[in-house]
């Protein structure tokens, strides 16, 4: 242990993060390993000794679970990577995930105080050091295997593997439940596994943190898709709760002629070809056929359109575009992710909006042709609209067209059980503030009731739904009583 | 924990019947219903019909043609071999009318799909007439199974080797013809067969079921990969099929988009070929 009561504490006065080494972008288009490299302990050291622990600490209410972020920091300045390993796995047990596909200049570190842009000062590297955090326990075989509590006798089903699946199942079984997690899909992860790139997020990491849950005691039965291999009043009337976390799977198409023809993809179909089936290592490696891509077109601007893109750069194309309707100042995507793929090459094209995919003769993509347009008036939310300029159409030659505009709840389980409430727009679940759907012994969480947002919402959500669970399991109430001490901070949207 | 394979046998050159261990599709399966196995871990998902239940036994069966790497590999196990894992049941189960007359229509490897759904039908009480094509006598499959089912079974062969000589649509024109009231037509076969047996139905205003095979990926509705067009909209087969209004599908785009991964698909065979030689080879050379 080290001396915490130690009162000095050098800080690192340097303005800017420690750089994190990444492989070249003439390399790593020519493979499907991580980009990042990670930092070594000095680099996570260094690093962490920039946090100058300041009294608001405002970063920890923009990370969604909380993370005592001053506090592990510490104890990596302090050389404890075990104990702050510990504090971070008090809120989040995937650090080694969070730490790589957190959005966190918009979450912890936007809010850090060290970050002054127009001073030219970045903020804490919170993220990559929670990343160190997760590589270390992982290379020093270092397993926080969490307490169990007694058996409880109540039995519980997940149904979804994703990361609000993944979390709950962990914190219920902690609790001493006996957890069943269901997935439709043969592999557990949900977007982790099927969605991610590898060269983003090895699989070996979610792989070892799914075989700890089921260290613990968890099941997992794959290839059901419940809702079709069995109902959800069929899983009620075998388990005491439910909770479904079943994302947002279902992609979203645009609705423009030709969307049909060969070798147009949504992005889920290109990834999971890619990444769930092994595509990229067709033939000899998998049986999964990708299409050899001469010229492609990404549309969106999002993570997803961003993963899209990047993969197919590892194809070997001619070259890979990237179509979005808005300016730049609107793409969704993780700012780091925007950049690689600026690195790596991905041709960006702006205010530029897809109105038809054109036949090659042969039923195949041959060319898309999309709209120009400019920024146009401030709308009520104050920002500039795009509208079309009017005559002015681009063709981009090109023989395949990812999708990649979004995706809404999928309703292959909701589809037979009316009673469970939803959006009627979105398709969403509703909940209550306890993560309970209209049928009491049905909690969701992630996706599936935010619609598409990210990894760490769907976890905290996990969290605070496997809290509410347990508290109804036990009492029947999932509210938390006045005063109660609870374990889930910041907000969650809905 | 894979799905074991019980029973195997070859119905026809290149058309294999299994049943396989899988407790709850066999408990909840339904005619129309299919599943998506894997032989191996790197291997594809394949959408396969469910042909028949067994609820005691806890076992489906599975009728397929080799045509390709998976189907292959799936020929080269035996009884006592597991497959990968298998996932199902999938897609919408067939809606099957009471009372009515039904002319279920395959063709092919369609027959298997025939099977469940004339069980179904005569279970539900209706007066059911099978038209089961071939392309020559030693490839028709399941014909007695479904005799032994159906009030009435026709079988045309292309090459007149057995049954009538001819297409399925032209004995489905001669019972039109010799005025049987077909409350329904039920087909599921070759995409060109399917859409002339809807061509022939549709000016007599027989309401028409396709049984859709778009390629698949995840069989959940995650993908868009089996996408197919229905009265100008775009359906996932995998959930909201695959049968359809036959009258509304866009065969053409559908043996188009079928058609896109043929180089691809061959290439995957040739090299399991060459490796399956390579293998032979090395073992001979070893003395085993
Ligand atoms: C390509 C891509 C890149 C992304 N990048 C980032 C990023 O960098 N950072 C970030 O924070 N977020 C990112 N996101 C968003 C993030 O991945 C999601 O918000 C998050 O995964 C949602 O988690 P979830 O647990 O709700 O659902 P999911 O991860 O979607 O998992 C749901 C699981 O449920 C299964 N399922 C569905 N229906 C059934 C059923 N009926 N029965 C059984 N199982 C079922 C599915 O197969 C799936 O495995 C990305 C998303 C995509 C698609
Ligand atoms: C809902 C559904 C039910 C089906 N039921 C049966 C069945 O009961 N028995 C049976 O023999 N076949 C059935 N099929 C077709 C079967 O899935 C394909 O024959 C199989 O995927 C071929 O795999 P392969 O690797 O051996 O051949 P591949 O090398 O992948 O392909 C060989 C040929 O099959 C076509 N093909 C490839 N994938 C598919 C696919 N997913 N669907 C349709 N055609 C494909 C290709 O265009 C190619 O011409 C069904 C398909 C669907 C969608
Ligand atoms: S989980 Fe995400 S938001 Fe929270 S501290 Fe880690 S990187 Fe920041
Ligand atoms: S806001 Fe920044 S400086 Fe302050 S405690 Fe958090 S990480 Fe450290
Ligand atoms: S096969 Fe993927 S959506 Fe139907």
């Amino acid at each position: 242990m080290a001396d915490t009561s130690s009162p000095k504490r050098e800080i690192n006065k340097s303005k800017t993060k420690i750089p994190m080494r990444e492989q070249a972008p003439g390399d790593r288009i020519f493979n499907f390993e991580e980009v990042p490299l990670g930092y070594n302990e000095i680099e996570a050291t260094q690093e962490a000794l920039r946090c100058i622990q300041c009294k608001d600490k405002p970063c920890v209410a923009g990370c969604p679970v909380g993370i005592d972020i001053p506090a592990f920091l510490k104890l990596v300045g302090e050389k404890d990577y075990e104990g702050a390993l510990r504090k971070i796995k008090e809120k989040n047990f995937l650090p080694a995930i969070c730490g790589r596909v957190c959005p966190q200049e918009d979450q912890c570190e936007m809010v850090c105080t060290l970050n002054k842009p127009a001073k030219g000062r970045e903020p804490g590297g919170v993220g990559r050091v929670e990343r160190f955090l997760g590589d270390y326990a992982m290379e020093h075989d270092l397993t926080i295997t969490p307490e169990v509590a007694p058996p409880t006798g109540k039995k519980v089903a997940i149904i979804g593997s994703g990361p609000a699946g993944l979390t709950a199942a962990s914190d219920l079984a902690q609790k001493g439940h006996d957890v069943t997690v269901f997935e439709a899909l043969h592999k557990p992860g949900g977007v982790l596994f099927y969605g991610i790139p590898q060269f983003r997020l090895p699989k070996e990491i979610l792989v070892r943190e799914i075989d700890g849950l089921k260290d613990m005691g968890v099941k997992f039965v794959m290839n059901y898709p419940v809702g079709k291999a069995e109902s959800l009043n069929s899983i009620r009337d075998r388990f005491d709760a439910v909770m479904i976390g079943t994302g947002a799977g279902l992609p979203w198409f645009l609705g423009i002629p030709g969307e049909n023809l060969n070798g147009v993809y949504s992005a889920n179909e290109f990834l999971t070809r890619v990444n769930l089936m092994g595509g990229y290592k067709f033939p000899g490696g998998a049986d999964t056929p990708v299409k050899k891509i001469k010229r492609i077109a990404v549309i969106g601007a999002g993570n997803t359109a961003m993963d899209s893109a990047r993969t197919a750069k590892r194809l070997q194309p001619e070259v890979v575009y990237l179509v979005y309707r808005r300016s730049r100042l609107e793409m969704p995507a993780r700012i780091e992710e925007i950049h690689h793929a600026e690195q790596e090459g991905v041709d960006f094209n702006l205010l530029h909006s897809p109105i038809e995919i054109v036949d090659d003769g042969k039923g195949a993509v041959g060319a898309i042709l999309c709209q120009e347009m400019e920024l146009g008036e401030p709308d009520a939310s104050g920002r500039r609209r795009p509208v079309p300029i009017e005559g002015k159409v681009k063709e981009f030659a090109v023989d395949t067209v990812v999708i990649a505009i979004g995706q809404g709840p999928n309703p292959l389980l909701t589809a037979d059980v009316p009673e469970l409430e939803r959006d009627p727009r979105k398709g969403i679940i509703k909940t209550n503030e306890w993560m309970q759907s209209s049928l009491p012994d049905c909690f969701a969480a992630g996706d599936i009731v935010t619609g598409g947002a990210t990894v760490i919402l769907a976890m905290g959500q996990g969290r605070k739904a496997a809290d509410a669970m347990h508290r109804y399991l036990m009492t029947g109430d999932p509210a938390r009583k006045d005063g109660e001490a609870g374990d889930v901070c910041g907000n969650f949207p809905g | 924990m894979g799905n074991k394979i019980v029973y195997s046998k070859e119905l026809a050159p290149q058309t294999k019947l299994i049943e396989v261990e899988a407790d709850h599709i066999a408990r909840r399966g339904k005619a129309g219903q299919f599943i998506i196995l894997r032989v191996n871990d790197e291997g594809e998902r394949i959408p396969l019909t469910i042909a028949n239940r067994n609820p005691d036994q806890g076992t489906i069966t599975l009728v397929y043609q080799v045509v390709g790497k998976t189907t292959e590999m799936l020929a080269a196990l035996d009884v006592g071999d597991e497959i990968h894992d298998l996932a199902g049941p999938l897609g919408k189960a067939t809606e099957i009318p009471t009372g009515k007359t039904v002319v279920c229509v395959g063709g092919g490897i369609g027959n298997a799909v025939v099977w469940p759904q004339v069980q179904a039908l005569k279970a539900a009480g209706n007066r059911t007439i099978a038209i089961l094509g071939a392309r020559n006598k030693s490839l028709l499959i399941l014909e007695e199974e479904i005799r032994a089912l159906a009030d009435e079974t026709i079988i045309t062969t292309d090459d007149g080797s057995y049954g009538k000589k001819g297409m399925v649509t032209h004995a489905l024109d001669e019972l039109i013809e010799r005025g049987e009231k077909i409350d329904e037509v039920i087909t599921i076969g070759p995409v060109v067969m399917m859409k002339f047996v809807c061509k022939t139905t549709q000016p007599h205003g027989i309401p028409t079921q396709a049984s859709l095979n778009p390629i698949m990926v995840d069989g959940t509705g995650m993908c868009g990969a089996c996408r197919v067009t229905v009265g100008g909209e775009t359906r996932f087969a995998c959930v909201e099929g695959p049968e359809f209004d036959g009258h509304q599908v866009d065969f053409d785009e559908l043996i188009t988009r079928l058609n896109y991964y043929k180089p691809e698909e061959q290439v995957s065979l040739n090299e399991y070929h060459r490796c399956r030689l390579e293998t032979a080879a090395d073992n001979f050379t070893r003395g085993e």
